[in-house]
């Protein structure tokens, strides 16, 4: 039997390599949003906000955060895309939405909490392991069956996405906007559909952060943090590669609970600290990231067998 | 309601205020994004050193505090050569969203580093102005001074770039990027004297800003979007455009926060932010 904290461990990894993959969708065809911290935080409000205030089962209120999500990508995504508002220009954009979202739940505290967070009324009754109505559980086996299901549908997706033909148009949208145009490429609708799939799977995934944490704060699941710690996740593990933004994830937080077992709670920040040089050293030296890299090499090395 | 509201004046001329500050800290990061062609997502950060620097050189060594603030202005001036060299030289023909994130990471590691290094807790310099009366109306003398420094901080920087040689090549770079080093400019050395100026700009946002706030780790990400989406709405590298976008970015979050609750100004000035890019997406002036 697994203990509890590797199995925390476990859940957080494929959590956050699920919510890393739905960055990556849009991230790796030229679309660096700095904004997913929104679709995030819609997704964990929603849920608990609703089901503290009007005792709406999170199965509804999650069709509820979808909604709102899709309302939001559409309502930013639209307008981008229509007036070709790219690259850095895009990131800072969606970094303003996300600083909105963040704003929006903090401004709210007197339904919201504020920046104390919130926590979901407790569904779980004594004895109970299991709230089904209230997508409540104490038991971390079911925790991982279900972070495990989403994980592997996100990879799903995104074999989806790139098999298609959307993602050769894409590809050529972020290589060249005007040709890709011109040869025929509806360029606002191509973007526009796999923002909507990236949004819709990271709101999803703040769904589930919010009932497994069962703790929501806005600086957590949304914001500027949030939204650059998904980036650099990804860009650690490698933004091309499928399972890339899951061993960006592994990585990150293995590296962060390696050395708070290495060194206590003496050194709060030395794990960001090494992170945040490491990410400097990737962007300059390795810019593929951990996988892409390692297959890059794997790759030489079965060419040439010197 | 009564036409004339004394409250409201005072929220439009405390919004003034925030405007030059703000002003003064987009300079720096417009300057060099006009003649580097790189966003520094980390400038908030490299203020927050300068904040930490004045704090620790005034109150662990009792620096007489103009002295720790012109310690942390040469300091901060130096951290952006040391960030120029090590970092933004190597990405420099890498694609534009690579130089953005590195910049990032360097955001990341100072905050980090910070945390490691000075603790979390809020720390304050403990010198307090009084308030200026004027009227009903107060205003906080910190704010003033801010303002008055932020003022003859563009007015340098404008007299500097347009008064004198160094200057001029300056301002030659940042038009035509190829053609200069043919006529003798080097744009190496152009980009070093560029980032060490961005830094001092960062260095003196610093003095004005730890006269006024607590300085703790993540302060810079209180301001630093803030900066940031002021620069774009004013059109990256377009000094004049920044100086405008900071006076609207201010109104809107004065009187706005005077009208509802605080975070609401920021709101309603972030919506504006992403309305306007839409209508304009090159910004206010384009450069």
């Amino acid at each position: 039997m697994i203990g509890e904290y590797p199995l925390h461990l476990m859940i957080l990894v494929l959590l956050w390599g699920y919510i890393y993959t739905s960055w990556s969708i849009m991230g790796r065809l030229g679309m660096v949003s700095f904004g997913h911290g929104a679709f995030m935080g819609i997704g964990a409000y929603s849920v608990v906000m609703l089901w503290n205030h009007f005792g709406l089962t999170p199965w509804l209120g999650a069709l509820v955060a979808l909604a709102l999500t899709a309302g939001v990508a559409v309502l930013i995504g639209w307008p981008c895309f229509r007036f070709k508002i790219v690259g850095h220009y895009f990131a800072l954009v969606t970094l303003a939405l996300s600083e909105v979202t963040r704003l929006v739940i903090v401004a709210l505290r007197d339904q919201t909490g504020g920046s104390l967070g919130a926590t979901p009324n407790g569904a779980l009754t004594e004895g109970a392991t299991l709230a089904p109505l209230a997508l409540q559980a104490s038991s971390k086996l079911v925790w991982l069956a279900v972070v495990f299901g989403f994980w592997l549908a996100g990879l799903w997706v995104w074999r989806l996405v790139d098999r298609g033909m959307g993602r050769l148009a894409l590809q050529a949208i972020s290589e060249e906007e005007e040709a890709a145009a011109s040869i025929g490429i509806h360029v606002t609708r191509a973007k526009l559909r796999v923002t909507l799939v990236s949004a819709l799977m990271t709101c999803a995934g703040g769904v589930l952060y919010a009932q497994y944490q069962l703790y929501v704060n806005p600086d957590t699941v949304s914001g500027i943090a949030i939204s650059l710690q998904m980036v650099f996740g990804v860009i650690a593990g490698g933004m091309f590669v499928m399972l890339g933004p899951t061993v960006g994830a592994a990585f990150t937080l293995l590296l962060a609970e390696g050395l708070r077992l290495a060194f206590g709670n003496r050194y709060p920040a030395l794990d960001s600290t090494i992170y945040g040089a490491m990410l400097v050293l990737f962007i300059i030296f390795m810019p593929k990231g951990i996988l892409g890299a390692a297959l890059d090499g794997w790759r030489r090395l079965r060419n040439d067998p010197a | 309601m009564e036409i004339f509201d004394i409250f409201l004046l005072e929220a439009v001329l405390n919004g003034l205020l925030l405007g030059g500050l703000l002003a003064l800290l987009s300079l720096g990061l417009n300057l060099i994004f006009g003649v580097i062609d790189v966003v520094w997502i980390c400038y908030a950060e490299l203020i927050m050193c300068g904040m930490y620097a004045v704090y620790y050189l005034h109150v662990q060594y009792h620096w007489p505090l103009i002295a720790a603030m012109a310690a942390a202005i040469v300091m901060v001036a130096l951290l952006g050569v040391v960030l120029h060299q090590l970092v933004i030289r190597p990405v420099l023909s890498a694609e534009p969203i690579n130089q953005l994130l590195v910049t990032g990471g360097v955001l990341f590691f100072l905050q980090a580093a910070a945390t490691l290094a000075f603790g979390i807790d809020f720390k304050n310099l403990g010198v307090s102005l009084p308030p200026v009366r004027l009227g009903e109306m107060s205003f906080s003398a910190a704010r003033l001074v801010a303002f008055g420094a932020a003022l003859a901080g563009v007015l340098g920087l404008y007299l500097f770039l347009n008064k004198t040689y160094l200057g001029t090549a300056i301002r030659a770079i940042s038009q035509d990027r190829a053609v200069m080093p043919l006529m003798g400019v080097d744009p190496g050395r152009v980009f070093v004297i560029t980032s060490a100026i961005g830094g001092a700009l960062a260095g003196l946002g610093a003095c004005l800003l730890v006269l006024q706030y607590d300085v703790h780790p993540a302060i810079g990400l209180s301001f630093g979007p803030i900066v940031f989406l002021i620069c774009v709405l004013g059109g990256l590298g377009s000094m004049l455009g920044g100086f405008i976008a900071a006076f609207v970015f201010a109104q809107f979050i004065s009187v706005g926060g005077f009208f509802f609750a605080v975070e609401w100004g920021y709101v309603i000035a972030f919506a504006f932010f992403i309305a306007v890019m839409f209508i304009r997406p090159q910004g206010l002036l384009k450069r």
